[in-house]
């Protein structure tokens, strides 16, 4: 299926049961270059909007919320020796956590591609 | 006044420029009813002078440790400081620099810190340590809170040899953020009873060696047991110079290691300034406290120093920080890695079989004295003795014969062993000064 | 650029590699009586690990620190405007008084009786702090100013639990401008933080206050004058809401330079307020500390100071640590930085009840004499009205141009000046806080005024690449922070010993 967005600027894919997230494009970019990405422990339960990880440049922190619950199935571990990674390729090889998901119904409530696109426009 | 440049011509032209009439226009938006008209009603200026004799006047109340036989420890330690080294850090470019937070124009104190950081590695057989803590005890709380981060549980045990105020500053300040501290009896060779507390619950158990009775400990059996329940083992130490000459808590598996620094580079100065070092493994570096000099390139591809990973510290993470520390220690540092870099390995070696040897000599004169006991099993430079009569009269007594004979156990925690006298020896005791001490303590104890 | 020479150096710069890679272990620069070899009571446990440590000689050691000490910026230097931090001389007398045997030698332990004269000087510098701030008990202890927060915060917990409410109030307000040790140590004592919003003068948003005001909550955090360099008009009726909902109000005093000797903190409503002895009362940074923080509390807060306490019986003073009524416990070994109440007290006692009302006056003067030079080519938020101790631009000023604060910071450094602080506080954009302190003279502010000018025109004039290349002139050129914290070396390893010298070795 197709990406969806957050106000938050995370993005999230769905395949089955399991979404793949990351933060967008434009995050990256505002972040600068990323040091470290603080990922979740597989197993933990997260609610939308909550907490899921932590982003770092060398001088800012920056949280990531889950945009949909659901619970860790994966991380990407090559983050933790790469986090240029992000930056390189924030909603591809970027990608942070694979959640399974708790209720699809909450994909309804996030922005598509083109919503995304005007609502960064707008910032 | 001597330091205030400003004259009453400058002041005149810069209300002027500024277009005010008068100083109190500059502060029209405190109110009216909080403005004292006159001074507060404290002396006025004075000369330099005068203020040096006011100050000799309060020292001189003093009876400074160079004019009576010492032998006092538990926690603080009279060593002799290399010239060089209060000549150094006494340098405005150390003395009046700030944090290096603009590394272009720091990299003197960075290159230090970061020198710094390497030595207190290898003193504690660690491979990480940062930029420095407050001093020991404030360092010990740190580490305990830090042991909850990384283990996710809350229950932190304390071994009955653990000075006193180590437990009290970690009840205060870790308990405070919801760390539960568990207290074991004191004991003056018992490090290894806190594996009684230990359960799957427990993110970290606190040891000392040498504890604060003198006595060292073998800590690997410890960390064994400790690691096999998922908890970490912090190992605390107060006199820094025994680890030229004592095997490393790092050698022995401890997760974190903290202790007081005060030993190397450090004025006694009545309990501060002193400088705490935290040291712990690589795998736990992004949860450690307080500040971290790293190293980089500059825009020309030449090696310099950087703070970092500074997104754990309070002016970035804010509440989600991992201390709230800013100011630390670092003028005391600089005279940690000051000094410790003059006696390298092979001084420290040397000046650490010297305290052990005099602390030996103590031993043996005190022994000797009919009704008191040496209790520390094996030990550094500094040991517990029972005392016929209770140890803090002993002390006043001593001290009224001009000598400065140990601490009261029974000072640092009330009511308990109030027959132990805690005592040290180091480097600056001449033979003179135990003779002085075993004949004073023999009258006082008979 | 730095011509290249064979040497590294660069004049009287002179390159400096680190000890590790200059010295091995067979040297040491203290001589050492010979040990007499009696038999050992370690027990066994003697040292097996390697003891790696690198050894200098005097003249070695000496010149690689004052090697080192000049990459460094000072205020003995030049002025060192760094906004909240108070950069301001560091008397020497100050030094030679922490020194003076009798006082830098004594140990914390010794019996109260041989350290009479150093009780006495802690009771006098309580009296000052007491007199100068109006308020009733003082707290000697704290290392630090976060440490005196920590200590301020802790007795408000204290209180709170004694008042049966210690479960119930669990929220602290604090505004977006705070520095980051207030919402770091209101975690720390196991409180939720609430941010407050700002007006657009800057300071505290009453009905912001109000709203979030509550029986849930334990206090307020509030820096004043605030770290927007303004005095909270309303600080009393802000002190009057806080205690009518049941809190208690913690003023961060790191910016009481302003107002020592002229406005007491005691007079506006405050619980407990920390001094940061480093920046109102000189006593030296020394390149990120030591400091000492002592908290002065109100009447509702004094029960609960921390131990140790001095007290006086039959005109001896002792210290009580271990129980003292409602005393929340200790916060360290001992009882504080000694060393930095020494030079705290010489510098009260210099500048007396009229020089400290001078300081004062001084540094708020200049800073409103920086502002006023500046604010024709910068942007003042704030600048319609007069500022306290520090002035504040934002970066509009610099809209367009591709310049950003930190490229000011390091034009600064080309000019011999540390930069101004940066991007804080938070609720402006791009933020430059500048505090000239009271020991700078108006020539000096003259100077310094017509080189910020200069680089502010020149920003506006479109020289974008020539700031961002700055600094040219430094030690070091821009530093890549980036690359530290990606792979962090935060220590020197044998393995990168460069193989020649070994093989020379």
């Amino acid at each position: 299926m197709s990406v969806k967005y957050t106000k938050e600027h995370e993005w999230v894919r769905v395949e089955g049961d399991v979404a793949t997230c990351g933060i967008s494009v434009y995050a990256a970019e505002q972040l600068g270059d990323i040091v470290y990405v603080e990922l979740p422990a597989a197993g933990k339960a997260v609610k939308m909007n909550g907490e899921m990880a932590v982003v770092e440049s060398a001088k800012a922190a920056s949280d990531v919320f889950a945009p949909i619950s659901g619970t860790v199935v994966a991380v990407n571990d090559t983050l933790s020796g790469d986090p240029a990674l992000v930056n390189a390729g924030p909603e591809g090889e970027g990608w942070m956590v694979k959640l399974k998901l708790a209720d699809a119904g909450e994909l309804a409530g996030l922005m598509d591609e083109a919503a995304y696109k005007e609502f960064v426009g707008s910032l | 006044m001597r330091y205030l440049p400003l004259t009453p011509d400058d002041r005149r032209a810069m209300l002027g420029v500024i277009g005010a009439k008068s100083i109190d226009d500059l502060y029209i938006d405190v109110p009216k009813a909080a403005q004292r008209a006159g001074l507060v009603d404290l002396p006025r200026a004075q000369g330099e002078a005068e203020v040096e004799r006011a100050m000799r006047g309060y020292a001189k109340r003093n009876l400074s440790p160079a004019n009576a036989p010492f032998f006092i420890g538990a926690g603080a330690y009279r060593h002799h400081i290399p010239a060089s080294v209060d000549h150094l850090i006494q340098r405005s470019e150390f003395l009046t620099a700030y944090t290096p937070y603009q590394p272009e124009i720091a990299q003197g104190t960075l290159q230090s810190i970061f020198e710094f950081q390497t030595q207190v590695a290898i003193l504690t057989g660690m491979e990480v340590a940062n930029a420095s803590m407050y001093d020991g005890s404030t360092a010990c709380a740190e580490a305990a809170l830090m042991a909850a981060r990384v283990t996710k549980r809350n229950k932190v045990i304390l071994s009955g040899g653990l000075h006193p105020h180590y437990a009290e500053t970690t009840k205060t300040m870790a308990g405070a953020n919801g760390v539960v501290l568990v207290d074991s009896p004191p004991a003056i060779d018992g490090e290894a009873e806190v594996l009684k507390l230990l359960d799957g619950d427990t993110a970290a158990v606190i040891v000392q060696s040498p504890n604060v009775f003198g006595t060292i400990t073998e800590l690997s059996k410890i960390a064994e047991a400790v690691h096999a329940q998922g908890a970490l083992l912090i190992a605390v130490f107060t006199e820094a110079i025994s680890l030229g000459l004592i095997e490393p808590p790092g050698a022995m598996g401890a997760d974190i290691v903290v202790g007081e620094g005060q030993s190397i580079g450090v004025a006694l100065s009545f309990g501060g300034p002193y400088v705490g070092l935290f040291a712990t493994r690589e795998k736990f570096m992004r949860q450690m406290p307080g500040r971290l000099a790293g190293e980089t390139v500059d825009a020309d591809g030449k090696r310099g120093f950087v703070l970092t990973l500074s997104t754990r510290e309070q002016h970035i993470r804010r509440a989600k920080a991992t201390s709230n520390i800013c100011t630390n220690s670092g003028l005391c540092a600089q005279a940690f890695t000051m000094h410790m870099t003059l006696l390298g390995r092979k001084g420290l070696e040397r000046l650490a079989l010297l305290n052990h040897e005099r602390a030996c000599d103590l031993a043996d004169a005190l022994g000797a004295i009919s009704g008191v006991e040496v209790l520390t099993p094996r030990f550094f430079n500094e040991f517990a003795v029972r005392t016929p009569k209770k140890a803090d009269a002993v002390v006043e007594a001593l001290a009224k014969r001009g000598v400065l004979g140990g601490v009261a156990y029974s000072r640092l925690k009330a009511g308990a062993m109030d027959d132990v006298l805690l005592v040290c020896a180091t480097e600056t005791n001449t033979d003179e000064d135990i003779a002085a001490f075993a004949v004073a303590l023999k009258e006082v104890c008979s | 650029m730095s011509q290249v020479t064979v040497s590294g150096s660069r004049g009287l710069l002179q390159a400096e590699p680190l000890i590790f890679e200059m010295a091995g272990s067979s040297r040491t620069g203290v001589d050492l009586p010979e040990p007499k070899g009696t038999a050992n009571r370690l027990g066994g446990l003697k040292r097996k690990a390697a003891l790696d440590l690198p050894g200098l000689t005097e003249p070695e050691a000496m010149r690689h620190y004052v090697r080192l000490s000049q990459r460094n910026y000072a205020i003995d230097l030049g002025l060192f405007p760094l906004g909240s931090c108070t950069m301001k001389h560091n008397p020497r007398l100050n030094e030679k008084a922490a020194r003076m045997e009798g006082l830098g030698d004594i140990h914390p332990l010794q019996p109260t009786s041989t350290v009479q004269g150093a009780l006495a000087l802690m009771e006098e510098l309580s009296h000052w702090l007491m007199e100068l701030t109006g308020m009733p008990a003082v707290a000697l202890s704290p290392k630090a100013g976060a440490h005196g927060e920590l200590c301020g915060m802790l007795a408000i917990r204290a209180a709170l639990i004694a008042r049966g409410e210690g479960e119930t109030r669990k929220r602290v307000l604090a505004p977006i401008s705070s520095h980051g040790t207030n919402p770091a140590t209101a975690a720390a004592c196991g409180f939720t933080v609430d941010e407050i919003d700002a007006m657009p003068d800057g300071r505290v948003d009453l009905n912001s206050l109000k709203a979030k005001l509550g029986p849930d909550v334990a206090g307020l955090m509030l820096t004043n004058p605030n770290t927007c360099g303004l005095f909270e008009r309303d600080v009393k009726e802000i002190a009057d809401l806080v205690h009518a909902a049941g809190g208690y109000f913690y003023c961060d005093g790191a910016n009481y330079n302003a107002i020592v000797g002229r406005v007491r903190p005691g007079d506006l409503g405050v619980d407990a307020m920390h001094i940061n002895l480093h920046k109102t009362f000189s006593t030296p940074h020394g390149g990120g500390g030591p400091g000492a923080g002592p908290v002065v509390f109100s009447e509702a807060l004094a029960p609960f100071a921390p131990l140790p306490r001095i007290v006086e019986r039959d005109g001896v003073l002792a210290f009580e640590e271990h129980e003292f009524g409602q005393a929340t416990g200790r916060l360290c070994a001992f009882q504080g930085q000694m060393g930095m109440y020494i030079r705290a007290l010489a510098y009260m006692m210099s500048h007396g009840s009229d020089g400290l009302r001078q300081v004062a006056e001084d540094a708020v003067l200049n800073a409103n004499y920086l502002l006023a030079r500046l604010k024709p080519y910068m942007s003042a938020p704030f600048g319609d009205g007069p500022c306290m101790h520090e002035a504040l631009f934002d970066d509009s000023f610099l809209e367009g141009t591709g310049v950003e604060t930190s490229d000011i910071a390091k034009a600064l450094i080309d000019e011999g000046y540390h930069p101004m602080t940066m991007y804080f506080p938070l609720v402006v954009h791009g933020a430059m806080l500048i505090e000239p302190t009271e020991t700078e003279s108006k020539a000096e502010l003259d100077r310094f005024a017509n080189a910020l000018i200069a680089i502010a025109e020149r920003a506006k004039a479109g020289d974008a690449a020539a700031f961002k290349a700055a600094p040219r002139l430094a030690p070091s050129r821009r530093l890549d922070d980036t690359r530290a914290a990606r792979q962090p070396k935060l220590r020197w390893k044998p393995d990168t010993i460069d193989p020649a010298r070994v093989a020379a070795e």
